[in-house]
């Protein structure tokens, strides 16, 4: 066996093959949606993207970054807590905390006296700024699909376990599946597969997506993220289409069990509870997020917090980007005036948003 | 965030373990996996451990690409050639 396969370029102009074999018996123009931000890059960093499209298969990004898909009235609330109240530490991701507002972006705020931003790579280390600032207010902006709720679960565990007093969390935590639903119910985007994120399907499994094959007969495979691993997810959507089949695959069975992660989810389940959710672009969603079940752990509850949508900025696309329904180029802002230096939403700051990978590798074309 | 290179577990110590990669280890919490075991491949994500590879399933996907190979240019492709 010889691991490297996956990141050779024989292996990809071989998968390719198949593919071309495969459209050119499709013989219609095809448009799969990859749901997760990081299939996006893979895409389009490795050329695939184009070179795809002028085969006639158009690789349309879904709502598959989190920080793209979390509402302004939440990075609003938190703007609002770190510049009103005195002695607060808000800690969040690093793209998190570049969401641009009307104003600034959290980093760049002017918080409260002595109140601070803390840029952060994992959950847990929330507990450490929480045991190491006992005079402060800790509150921690969790966002994330189901690959990073467990962790945010465990570490608001974690806290209740060692009587963390002065530490809450902010959350937009959402689910997958639900704005799919979203996406065919509305019949806008006329697809003809997905490519489901692989390592929310490391926790969620393939069973969750499968009411998309059962009630509107879309194929699609759940992959990983090497050019390899998305060609393969191809392959297998492709497959389907061409034997009128919709099913759900795994082509990333390396790490995707159809049954996903259950110890994960058990912590999920322990901690969160099922909610209606907000979500960029969509409005709300029924049953499409979690909150934490201890209420006090809630930083809206904890300081009162409100949902503050006069911070949206109207004038950006991301809203339609992450619904799959413009290219980022559509939008009239991209590249003129944002861009990554001067993003205007969050599609131009996450390393998963489809606006920032568009300007990056927008012209690059596979050539191996 | 799903940039997932996997890395290899080469300690354990309660719900901690040190993974590695290239020379360079980090610290993962291993909370979110059943029975991880010194030398599997994790899939880390934000710190913490979410998935541990299945080598046989692996193998099966490695030989897929080696048989797509094999057809697309008709000769076994040679391990370690570019
Ligand atoms: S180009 Fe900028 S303003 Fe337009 S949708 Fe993307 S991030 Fe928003």
């Amino acid at each position: 066996m010889d691991p490297l396969l996956l990141r050779e370029e024989r292996s990809v102009r071989a998968l390719l093959k198949e593919v071309d074999a495969l459209l050119e018996r499709v013989d219609r123009e095809l448009r799969i949606m990859e749901v997760c931000g990081t299939h996006t890059m893979t895409a389009h960093r490795s050329g695939l993207g184009n070179l795809l499209r002028k085969k006639g298969l158009r690789l349309i990004s879904g709502p598959g970054c989190p920080v793209c898909i979390t509402p302004d009235g939440i990075v609003g609330a938190a703007a609002a807590l770190v510049t009103e109240r005195p002695d607060i530490v808000l800690a969040s991701f690093g793209d998190m905390l570049r969401v641009p507002t009307p104003k600034k972006h959290l980093l760049h705020l002017v918080p409260a006296k002595g109140s601070t931003v803390k840029t952060i790579y994992s959950p847990e280390e929330v507990l450490d700024i929480a045991r190491a600032s006992p005079g402060k207010q800790v509150v921690f902006l969790a966002v994330g699909f189901e690959t990073t709720i467990p962790s945010i679960a465990w570490t608001v565990e974690e806290a209740e376990r060692s009587g963390l007093k002065n530490l809450s969390f902010i959350t937009c935590l959402r689910l997958v599946p639900p704005p799919l639903r979203a996406i065919l119910a509305s019949g806008e985007s006329g697809l003809d597969g997905f490519i489901y994120p692989g390592h929310v399907s490391v926790i969620i499994g393939s069973q969750p997506y499968e009411f998309i094959a059962r009630e509107f007969s879309v194929p699609g495979a759940v992959t990983g993220f090497e050019p390899v691993d998305l060609l393969l997810g191809i392959l297998s959507v492709l497959r389907q289409i061409e034997g009128g089949e919709a099913r759900v695959d795994i082509a990333y069975s390396r790490a995707v069990r159809p049954e996903g992660n259950p110890a994960a989810r058990r912590v999920m389940a322990s901690a969160c509870e099922v909610t209606d959710g907000e979500w960029r672009g969509f409005g709300a969603i029924p049953a499409s997020g979690l909150r934490l079940r201890n209420r006090d752990l809630d930083a809206f509850e904890r300081f009162s917090l409100a949902y503050d949508f006069s911070w949206e900025n109207m004038a950006c696309g991301c809203g339609d980007v992450v619904r799959g329904l413009i290219e980022p180029e559509q939008c009239p802002l991209f590249g003129n005036p944002c861009t990554p230096e001067q993003p205007m939403g969050p599609c131009m700051v996450s390393v998963e948003g489809s606006c920032l990978i568009h300007y990056k590798y927008g012209d690059t074309m596979w050539t191996g | 965030m799903c940039l997932a290179v996997p890395l290899r577990l080469i300690e354990i110590s309660g719900d901690i373990g040190v993974v590695e990669m290239g020379g360079l280890r980090r610290r993962t919490n291993l909370s979110l996996v059943e029975n991880p075991k010194v030398g599997d491949y994790l899939i880390v994500h934000a710190g913490f451990a979410i998935s541990i590879l299945d080598q046989q399933q692996a193998e099966e996907t490695l030989d897929l690409i080696t048989r797509c190979i094999e057809k697309a240019d008709g000769s076994s492709p040679e391990k370690g050639e570019a």
